[in-house]
């Protein structure tokens, strides 16, 4: 009994001791953390995916407080909560919501597939968009377009983006959050963060192909030739064409689709009907009108 | 002209070597001995040995095939056989063949496949799997068949005393006329006493070895190490205390010559640098004097090649190369 | 024998044309002079088109201190100035040029007599550098690093030897060894002309020991000029490497990057460059003409040329029995170092040391498999690096550890993955790791 006595007396008072030592050490050493850190860090949607533009959440959380110190929580934006998430956390700090209400996601601006563009030699090498593209131009006479080795397929963490060997990368518009991860691995910079209708769509020129017209008709059935049908077709004037390359700025455009119809080459199309049928139907009359 | 013109990034030659090279050379240098085993063990080494490759190959097949759903077949690379062949080095001739099945199903799919297949393993499947077999069935793993008993012999062999278990005892008791009983250096050498199947004959590996060094599959740096450290540990012990084994009879006796030439040069699992190499070497060459002598165990080679491989991701990590032109960056 | 002390590699030689002599190509249609032919900024062009040209006639400017000038080969009309794919794989602005006749300009010595340093003792270093940066004149290796650039060292480092390299490590080409036998003379007279210019009196001239004749012949030619030694070299690549170069040759070792050779105190030039500077200074000769090695074991007849700049090089593989059925790749430069070719008119630049053909079976790379882990890269590295944990952690974007790991110090030999038995892209992803790291540290430098 006594041995039990003992060793519960000592162990007891050993105990109380090193608590107490805890206790003391834990207030000494304490972290003051804004309160306000833990209530956005809530609200923030945790995939640490740094498409704020910093990195993880925990970052933009400390970043939203700051702003807020400063008074506006102007210029951030969470890509993947959007306006909601931007609201929660302007109401967690006591802020006026801004902004955010635009809607984004990534861009393909190639539709270069194997079967758009004939195969003229073969890369033998790491199977790596960054590899290829230092290479050479490609295994096509376009060297500007999509190389097809999926390093945007694979920065993706939102399982968004995927690659159809007949139609080339597709980007699901339900899954894309807009964290520009896809547009840092391109090695072409062929995928963009645009705004779009809050449906997800717009007009998309699908081309980055900045050669002459000769030069990037041979390349690929479906490249942009600098022809400016569209920008002369284009009423609310949101196309502007530049080396070559037609492009649509999204806050003009109005979907009203004129310039879809009058492209000669079939490069624009309207972001989610993907389907590029294989035998492209050649307009006659613009085709007459050409010549 | 009709090909497509490839593109590549330089150099667009290659040495020709290949993993198919280096594994399938390992396996002809593994020839001599295993020619030994089946010399001396007879038909029970025969047996066992099948057991062990087949079961290896089998299991390699069957877990790329069925449970990792590989496209590419590993089977044909080579590291499956030779897991398998020294396996079966590591083991007596008279071991039941459900234990050699086991044993090959732990080495392939726990060690090797668990880990990601070839390359990623951290311990040396063969070795790792007698571990296991050691730890699981004690008494068939330690009762050594005779050497040079008629050919038909299996599970109905003789059984003897192995020269390490002799030098462990004569350890233990001081007493170094138990040494007295131990068989000649020389019939250690060409192979005349009991043990593991592929430890018997100390010259059949040494050949081995000159044949890898010749085809530049290894370096000397791991065997070397490992041997030189044996010699000049167990040499300094004998000179102080003569019940201590000569180092002739150390580094002949056991797995030491097959555990130095075979498992510690195991690519995967051994140092990247020769200096990491050397540092490797020396470590299961002490490591294999300590659990000699002071363990319980007569045999210390695999365990301490096990243990050496656990630190080796630790000596890659510290042991670096030398960089060109860091001497004459710090000089100046 | 001397060598570098760490790592190298033994390819096969596959000196095909060593015993061919240099035969003078014909002049080309149309000559085709890209303007960024050399490291730095591109030349500017100085002609317009319908302009008529001669040959030695500079076409395009220098674009800035470290950049060339560009000359004409050839004589006849600026047909455009437009693109043309060049080594890189991509379409780059070049000069288009329509030959008409071969006229040469007239201040240019064609003569064959030697003129010998002695001969000229009025030149200075200082106009010894400036008619080498006015013949546009980079170092012809395959680097392309402007030469007087090279000779014109950062102040505070001091200039101990001028190193020739001669050592053509890389399998196939022998532009430079025939060069050696047919132009001894006057490659010694560049070597001293280039000592004089950063004013040193110790130069050597490195030649790897798979090249007996050319040995033999440039020491007995040099036994004229006592500041100049010969150094035989054992065979090993990637001897031809300017910091291996000068570990072999004077056993000192550059530091990591930044450090340049000449902090070392030496300054590297390729024999073709020597050849070139004794005929720019010499023979007031502009850089537009050079050896070319045509090779590769299914050509009819592997060739050294001496070639006008310009000449598309189907027009040399012509020459040497045209392009056979089954070619799977043309490498422009040798195999280790080479830049495989989209085409095959890709034009003969400055750089072009040769261009080599190999078949689709030799062409192709073998499969990839795991890494064994078998520490053979590492042995092979000859800057002492880890190329399998360097590849490793740019596939896994580990740009920290590259760092540390020194992968800036990369000189891109190829060795590690001509070595590695699982036939891992290891270089193609080194590549990609050393620009990404380069470009960090350059960012980090800038913002501080």
């Amino acid at each position: 009994m006594d041995t039990i006595l003992q060793a519960v007396g000592v162990l007891g008072i050993a105990g109380m001791v090193l608590a107490s030592v805890l206790y003391l050490v834990l207030r000494k050493f304490a972290v003051k953390e804004d309160p306000r850190l833990a209530k956005v860090n809530a609200v923030l949607p945790g995939a640490n995916c740094g498409g704020c533009g910093f990195p993880g959440c925990d970052a933009m959380a400390s970043e939203c407080v700051k702003a807020a110190d400063k008074g506006s929580l102007e210029g951030l934006l969470c890509p993947v909560g959007g306006k909601a998430v931007m609201d929660k956390i302007a109401d967690a700090l006591g802020m006026e919501s801004v902004g955010g209400d635009a809607v984004r996601m990534a861009v393909m601006r190639c539709d270069g597939s194997c079967t758009n563009r004939p195969q003229l030699r073969e890369y033998d090498g790491a199977q790596s968009c960054r590899v290829a593209h230092i290479t050479s131009m490609g295994e096509t006479a376009c060297a500007y377009g999509c190389l097809g080795y999926g390093d945007c397929v694979a920065k993706c963490e939102f399982g968004a983006l995927s690659i159809d060997p007949e139609k080339g990368v597709l980007i699901d518009p339900d899954r894309c959050v807009a964290c520009g991860a896809c547009v840092k691995a391109c090695p072409r910079g062929l995928i963009e963060i645009r705004v779009v209708t809050p449906d997800k769509t717009g007009m998309v020129v699908k081309c980055r192909n900045k050669d002459k017209g000769v030069a990037a008709k041979n390349a690929c059935a479906v490249s942009c030739i600098g022809c400016r049908l569209c920008e002369k077709k284009c009423e609310s004037g949101a196309i502007t064409v530049e080396d070559n390359l037609a492009y649509i700025d999204a806050a003009k455009c109005t979907l009203c689709g004129k310039c879809e119809t009058v492209c000669p080459r079939n490069t624009i199309h309207k972001i989610g009907e993907w389907e590029t049928p294989a035998e492209q139907p050649v307009k006659e009359e613009i085709k007459n009108e050409e010549q | 002209m009709t090909n497509k013109l490839i593109v590549s990034l330089s150099p667009h030659i290659h040495s020709g070597d290949s993993i198919q090279r280096n594994m399938y050379g390992v396996c002809i240098a593994l020839l001599p001995a295993l020619l030994c085993s089946f010399y001396f063990f007879g038909l029970g080494a025969v047996v066992v040995t099948l057991t062990s490759v087949l079961s290896c190959l089998f299991f390699e097949w069957f877990i790329n095939r069925f449970l990792l759903r590989k496209q590419e077949l590993t089977i044909s690379d080579g590291s499956a056989l030779i897991t398998g062949l020294l396996l079966a080095f590591n083991l007596p001739s008279n071991i039941p063949l459900w234990m050699v099945v086991t044993g090959a199903l732990f080495a392939i799919g726990v060690v090797k496949m668990t880990f990601g297949g070839l390359g990623c393993n951290l311990f040396n499947p063969a070795l790792a799997a007698r571990a296991f077999m050691l730890i699981s069935f004690p008494v068939e793993m330690t009762t050594w068949p005779v050497a040079g008993q008629s050919w038909a012999t299996y599970t109905d062999a003789q059984t003897g005393a192995t020269p390490l278990s002799l030098i462990k005892e004569a350890a233990k008791s001081g007493d170094a006329s138990l040494l007295d009983q131990l068989p000649s250096a020389i019939d250690m050498l060409v192979g005349q006493t009991g043990g593991c199947m592929g430890e018997v004959s100390a010259l059949a590996i040494l050949i081995g070895l000159i044949y890898m060094l010749s085809r530049g599959i290894i370096t000397w740096h791991i065997p070397l190490s490992i041997i030189v450290t044996v010699f000049a540990a167990t040499g300094i012990m004998h000179i102080a205390n003569p019940a201590f084994a000569s180092p002739v009879v150390e580094i002949l006796s056991g797995g030491l010559m097959l555990g130095a030439v075979f498992m510690a040069t195991d690519y995967v699992t051994s140092p990247m640098t020769h200096k990491g190499q050397l540092i490797y070497g020396v470590a299961i060459g002490l490591l294999t004097v300590v659990i000699r002598t002071f363990g319980a165990y007569p045999e210390g080679m695999s365990f301490a090649i096990l243990i050496a491989n656990a630190f080796t991701p630790l000596i890659n990590n510290y042991c670096k190369p030398k960089r060109f032109g860091a001497a004459e960056g710090s000089k100046k | 024998m001397k060598t570098f002390r760490i790592g190298g590699v033994h390819p096969e030689g596959n000196k095909l044309s060593a015993a061919r002599p240099i035969t003078i190509a014909p002049l080309p249609q149309v000559a085709v002079f890209p303007l960024g032919q050399h490291i730095g900024a591109p030349a500017k062009p100085i002609v317009n088109k319908g302009d008529k040209v001669i040959v030695g006639q500079m076409i395009a400017e220098a674009g800035g201190f470290v950049s060339a000038p560009i000359h004409s080969s050839v004589s006849g009309t600026v047909l455009k100035i437009d693109t043309i794919v060049d080594a890189s794989g991509y379409a780059k602005p070049a000069i288009y040029i329509q030959v008409e006749d071969d006229v040469w300009d007239e201040s240019i010595d064609r003569s064959a007599d030697l003129v010998k340093i002695e001969d000229r003792p009025e030149l200075t270093d200082k106009e010894i550098v400036a008619k080498i940066q006015n013949a546009g004149i980079v170092g012809m290796g395959g680097a392309c690093f402007p030469t007087h650039v090279k000779l014109s060292p950062p102040p505070g480092s001091k200039i101990e030897w001028v190193i020739i390299n001669a050592v053509e490590c890389e399998p196939y080409l022998t532009a430079d060894h025939r060069l050696m036998l047919e132009h001894a003379d006057e490659i010694l007279v560049g070597v001293a002309l280039l000592m004089k210019a950063v004013g040193v009196h110790k130069g050597y001239i490195a030649i790897e020991g798979n090249k007996p004749d050319a040995i033999d012949l440039m020491t007995e030619k040099a036994q004229a000029y006592p500041d100049i030694e010969i150094v035989p070299l054992k065979i090993k690549y990637p001897q031809g490497g300017e910091k291996q170069l000068i570990d072999a040759v004077v056993g000192r070792q550059v530091p990591a990057p930044p450090a340049l050779p000449a902090n070392v105190g030496a300054i590297i030039q390729n024999v073709g460059t020597a050849f070139a500077v004794y005929q720019a200074v010499m023979k007031n000769k502009p850089l537009f003409e050079r050896v070319v090695t045509v090779t590769g074991k299914s050509l009819a007849q592997p060739s050294n040329f001496m070639v006008r700049m310009g000449t598309p090089m189907q027009q040399l593989i012509d020459l040497c029995g045209g392009l056979p059925e089954d070619t799977g790749k043309v490498v422009g430069g040798g195999p280790m170092m080479g830049k495989a070719l989209i085409n095959t008119d890709v034009p003969i630049c400055k750089g072009s040391s040769g261009v080599l053909v190999m078949n689709d079976k030799e062409a192709r790379r073998g499969q990839a498999g795991p890494c064994i882990r078998c520490g053979k890269c590492v042995t092979v590295c000859p800057m002492g690096l880890e190329p399998y944990l360097l590849a490793n952690g740019t596939v896994n974007e580990m740009w920290d550890l590259l760092e540390a790991n020194q992968i800036t110090s990369c000189i891109e030999c190829g060795s590690c993955q001509f070595t590695c038995p699982s036939h891992r892209p290891l270089l193609d992803f080194v590549r990609i790791g050393k620009s990404t790291v380069t470009g960090i540290i350059k960012s980090r430098v800038q913002s501080k």
